[in-house]
């Protein structure tokens, strides 16, 4: 036993055990005590930062109606891995879908992963949620999740209100704010408050599994922070005024402009056709767009009221009144024999009426040779502007101040200038040999010039003013109702002194009692209103009225323009009218007019 | 060296083998509650618990002992070859009775229990080769004795490899440490060493650089070797039987190994760096252990291993465990409690006069140092993983059954 031989081979394998115990003494030494990279792996793998979602800011109406809030969307989800057997048929029910479909879904969600949740369905309504919420437990490894999506009480103001979208690779790269799958105000409201209504996002630090799986809060939560839902907006719209709008526009295509213009406050803004806002929201909204997009005949992304350029017609005499007086040109007892028409060389624009008019009955009347003289003479008049240049630029100058060729740039989304031609453009069209005639048609507001409703219903707001407008915008109030929107409350000069709109605003006023406007007259208010009819050389001419109301304190000035509705008279006159009628009486009497441009159809 | 064998009693069981199983038990099961237990859930006494289950198997592991500590050590000398031919055919049974767990096909399932043949076959063999030898065969006398030992190695270690179940198959090569004490020359070992260096060699860098390397120590042993005619001829042939190797290497690596199984090696050899697939499991398992520090993130407090991060965190990889919540000083205390067993079973087989319980001790302490390092080391990258448990330690019934049989049966022969 006591063999030498024997004893060795003992030492040698307790030797070579201690050997190799010594090397792995040394790698757990450099592994557990020297290497500090394993420590900071370690967190990196155990915490991870979970953002939370502020809820989106509300819009109100200008009355504390809801136009946009937050609903709760449920998506159920399924983790492959635990799944148990379960009632198929009971489930297939109550989400409304076949066992085959079933079967697919689930196949999808394990061969995307076993363990990590996948989206089962996706947007169950409240009721199928409520319903599969008590029996949720007879389905192990399903489980619902919540998040919320913008939504609208009714369809309306889809244009202004604009909507939310995933952000985009270059917003993230230039705003750190946000993260791959935030969302954000894409066009309108949502874009222009954007930073107002998407709160600010919270974050929680949870201790999570190697499959991404949530174990718990990280030190007790005393690590987190909570997110902060964004501010709620206060519009200038009226809800009831938007609504009436849009269902006048019904089956017409065009836009109505409704502001107050004491405060350019913004009533309704109304292009058609349009759509329902609460198509682009959630799981459909990018299918949505792609149709809405492709709609080449109805173009309902296309918001009219901001970016359709049309030529003004006879309301822009209104403008050209109102800048021979302030040039001096005339007043309101300057008289210009009308002939029945203005003869341009060898080509006459024809007028509707004969005789000597002054300034209001031209208004009245809607005289195209009076306001083509007055035209002609701003920028003709050689004492003041030697040349023809100066004469159209000091034009132009007024034109611009009185809020055309430019944009406001307040909260309303992609503005369109409109065009505003500039003297270079006619010296290099005419090759420098042009004067007052060759421009005149600008004078009834045809020929070069085109401009939007919004810009047009500025314009009637300064006349409303009588000088003076404030950059009409859509919201009032931030954060609460009190909490004025300071932004856009300066007044704006228009560089025409007051004395001057009296002449024109009478003429309005005598175009409703006895003039192109009577089917505007609403009894018991007093009203001032012009018709236009803008020439469209593609189709039928445009109708468009521009009116204020009441005259003695206007209160609200609508300009609407129904694309192909004939003469203004006949479409625009009427729905304005409908329009101030509700906003001035809080109800529409005239049941007969309603009931006749709701139903008609100019498609 | 020259060690004094003190005549110590022999009289009753060995109390530190009972001291270290005892506490490598109770280890084992507080580590595998603070990797499934979970501060957020009240989880109760539910069966479903691993630190629940196991507690049921150390329960009957005791009655095991205790129940091998009462029987005549007679019986287990005598019944030896009859286990072992059971432990075979359970172990081929699992070819047509088995269920496949993790691509292996080892478990054979009884009712809600599944036990592992395999684990069984590592102490049947060695109760096999220690009657085997016991029966006067000396070793180093007869050659047809040395394909007999090999054979009663190498049949279940062969039919487990057929059962994807590389790990166990590998474990059967532990016997080597008592073919070693019992006669087997030391030169086997060298050559196992030159075998290694050349299979690292020729991986980490192309065959190529490997004949030239040889080719060059040919040269060098040629000169200093050129008076004697027969060492050159033994050099030339070492050198022949070395290119061979190379090319089985190649051949093998290439043709023969599974794309995982070669991730495996490579990534052990530092050749390729994969977070997210093959490296993965080796990566979680050294931050958990890395992130340990020196005196560890404190017992419940580990969060790599409690929340799932390291794949196998209650069974083969139990060790990231320990190393997270006790550190540095705790893997060495426990590296220290495995050698303390190791070689105290060494010792006392050593002194036994019994040569049975001798042959027997050899053979199952080189199966418990076997999975001790080769389990230590995957977990910290010293060698490829090889799914093995680490003893006493990790979760499962079989596996604990297996060993506690296998330390009582030798406390048990140590006391005759």
């Amino acid at each position: 036993m006591n063999n030498p031989k024997t004893s060795q081979k003992y030492a040698i394998i307790v030797g070579v055990m201690l050997i190799l115990a010594a090397i792995y003494l040394v790698k757990l030494f450099s592994l557990q005590v020297i290497s500090k990279d394993y420590e900071e792996a370690a967190k990196n793998n155990a915490l991870r930062q979970i953002t939370e979602h502020p809820d989106r800011g509300l819009i109100y109406d200008r009355n504390d109606s809801l136009l946009v809030f937050n609903d709760a969307a449920y998506d159920l989800m399924v983790v492959p891995k635990e799944l148990r057997a379960f009632d198929t048929l009971d489930l297939c029910r109550i989400l409304d879908i076949t066992k085959e479909d079933l079967i697919k879904r689930i196949e999808k969600a394990s061969a995307y992963s076993k363990i990590i949740p996948s989206l089962f369905a996706q947007q169950m309504s409240k009721e199928d949620y409520g319903y599969l919420q008590e029996k949720l437990y007879k389905f192990p490894g399903f489980f619902v999740q919540s998040r919320t999506l913008r939504s609208y009480p009714e369809p309306i103001a889809a244009h202004i209100l604009g909507y939310v979208g995933e952000v985009n690779d270059k917003t993230i790269e230039d705003d750190p704010y946000y993260k791959m799958g935030d969302y954000i105000g894409i066009s309108g409201i949502e874009k222009a408050y954007e930073t107002e209504l998407r709160g600010v996002k919270g974050q929680r630090v949870v201790l999570v599994d190697v499959n991404n799986r949530e174990i718990g809060s990280y030190h007790n939560g005393e690590e987190d922070v909570r997110a902060v839902p964004g501010t709620s907006l206060w519009s200038t719209l009226d809800m009831r005024l938007q609504r009436y709008g849009e269902q006048l526009m019904q089956n017409k295509r065009g836009s109505i402009v409704a502001i107050e213009p004491k405060t350019g406050e913004i009533l309704c803004i109304v292009s058609s056709p349009s759509y329902d806002p609460n198509l682009l929201v959630g799981k459909s909204r990018s299918k949505n767009y792609t149709m809405l997009w492709r709609d080449s005949i109805k173009k309902p992304l296309f918001n009219r009221a901001l970016q359709a350029m049309y030529p003004p017609g006879s309301t822009f005499k209104l403008a050209n009144g109102l800048i021979a007086e302030e040039e001096g040109i005339l007043d309101a007892n300057t008289i210009y024999n009308c002939p029945g028409g203005y003869q341009v060389g060898s080509h006459i624009i024809g007028c509707h009426h004969r005789g000597g008019t002054n300034l209001i009955a031209a208004v009245q009347h809607s005289c195209n040779t009076y306001f083509c003289k007055a035209f002609y003479n701003i920028i003709s008049n050689k004492r003041k502007y030697p040349t023809i240049q100066e004469g159209y630029t000091a034009w132009r100058n007024h034109i611009v101040k009185l809020g055309f060729g430019t944009t406001f740039d307040t909260d309303l989304p992609y503005e369109k200038k409109g065009i505003l031609p500039t003297a270079e453009y006619f010296d290099k069209r005419y090759n420098r040999s042009w004067n007052g005639n060759t421009v005149v048609s600008m004078g009834i507001g045809q020929g070069e010039v085109c401009v939007t409703p919004i810009q047009m219903a500025n314009m009637l707001a300064i006349i409303a003013n009588r000088g003076y407008y404030i950059r009409p915008h859509v919201i009032k109030a931030i954060g609460s109702k009190d909490n004025l929107n300071t932004q856009y409350m300066d007044k704006v000069d228009a560089g025409i002194r007051p004395e001057y709109f009296e002449p024109i605003i009478q003429g309005m006023e005598m175009a409703a009692i006895a003039g192109t406007a009577r089917r505007a007259q609403i009894p018991g208010i007093r009203i001032a209103g012009k018709t236009g009819t803008a020439q469209n050389p593609h189709g039928r001419d445009h109708s468009v009225f521009a009116m204020i109301s009441p005259v003695e304190d206007p209160q609200i000035v609508v300009f609407c323009l129904v694309e192909n509705g004939g003469w203004g008279a006949s479409v625009a006159c009427p729905i304005a009218s409908l329009i101030t009628e509700l906003y001035l009486t809080g109800e529409v009497k005239r049941k007969d007019l309603e009931e006749s441009m709701l139903n008609l159809s100019t498609k | 060296m020259p060690l004094s064998y003190k005549q110590e009693s022999t009289k009753g069981f060995d109390g530190r083998l009972i001291l270290y199983y005892s506490l490598l038990v109770i280890i084992g099961w507080l580590t595998i509650f603070s990797t499934s237990y979970n501060p957020s859930a009240s989880q109760g006494f539910s069966f479903s618990l691993p630190y629940v289950r196991q507690l049921l198997w150390i329960g009957t592991s005791i009655v095991l002992a205790v129940v091998i500590l009462l029987l005549d050590s007679r019986i287990i000398q005598h019944y030896s070859y009859h286990f072992y031919i059971l432990c075979l055919l359970l172990v081929i049974s699992t070819f047509f009775l088995g269920s496949e767990i993790n691509g292996a096909k080892v478990w054979i399932k009884i009712g809600a229990f599944s036990i592992q043949p395999s684990e069984f076959m590592k102490l049947a063999t060695a109760l096999a080769l220690a009657k085997f030898f016991n029966e006067g065969k000396t070793l180093g006398e007869k050659r047809s004795i040395w394909f007999i030992a090999f054979g009663i190695i190498l049949t279940p270690a062969f039919i487990i490899l057929l059962q994807k179940d590389t790990g166990s198959a590998l474990v059967f090569f532990s016997f080597i440490v008592l073919f070693y004490r019992e006669g087997m020359s030391g030169i086997i070992f060298i050559i196992g060493a030159i075998a290694v260096f050349l299979f690292v060699f020729t991986l980490l860098t192309n065959e190529i650089y490997a004949i030239a390397l040889l080719t060059v120590i040919l040269i060098i042993a040629w000169i200093i070797d050129r008076k004697d005619k027969k060492k050159i001829i033994r050099n030339i042939i070492i050198y022949a039987i070395a290119i061979v190797f190379i090319g089985a290497v190649n051949i093998g690596y290439n043709k023969i190994l599974q794309p995982h199984q070669r991730q495996r090696i490579d990534t052990i050899l530092g050749k390729t760096s994969d977070p997210k697939g093959a490296d993965f499991n080796l990566i979680q398992s050294k931050i958990a252990i890395g992130s340990g520090g020196f005196f560890g993130k404190g017992y419940l407090n580990g969060t790599q291993t409690k929340l799932n991060f390291v794949p196998e965190q209650s069974t083969d990889f139990i060790f990231c465990a320990i190393g997270e919540e006790w550190g540095f000083v705790g893997s060495c205390a426990l590296g220290a409690l495995f050698l303390s067993l190791v070689i105290r079973i060494l010792r006392l087989a050593e002194k036994n006069r019994n040569p049975y319980a001798r042959y027997y001790g050899y053979g199952i302490a080189g199966i418990i140092a076997f999975h001790f390092f080769i389990n230590i080391g995957m977990t910290v990258g010293l060698v490829p993983i090889i799914g093995i448990p680490l003893p006493f330690i990790s979760y499962g019934g079989s596996s604990l059954w297996a060993f506690t049989a296998m330390l009582f049966i030798f406390i048990k022969l140590n006391d005759n």
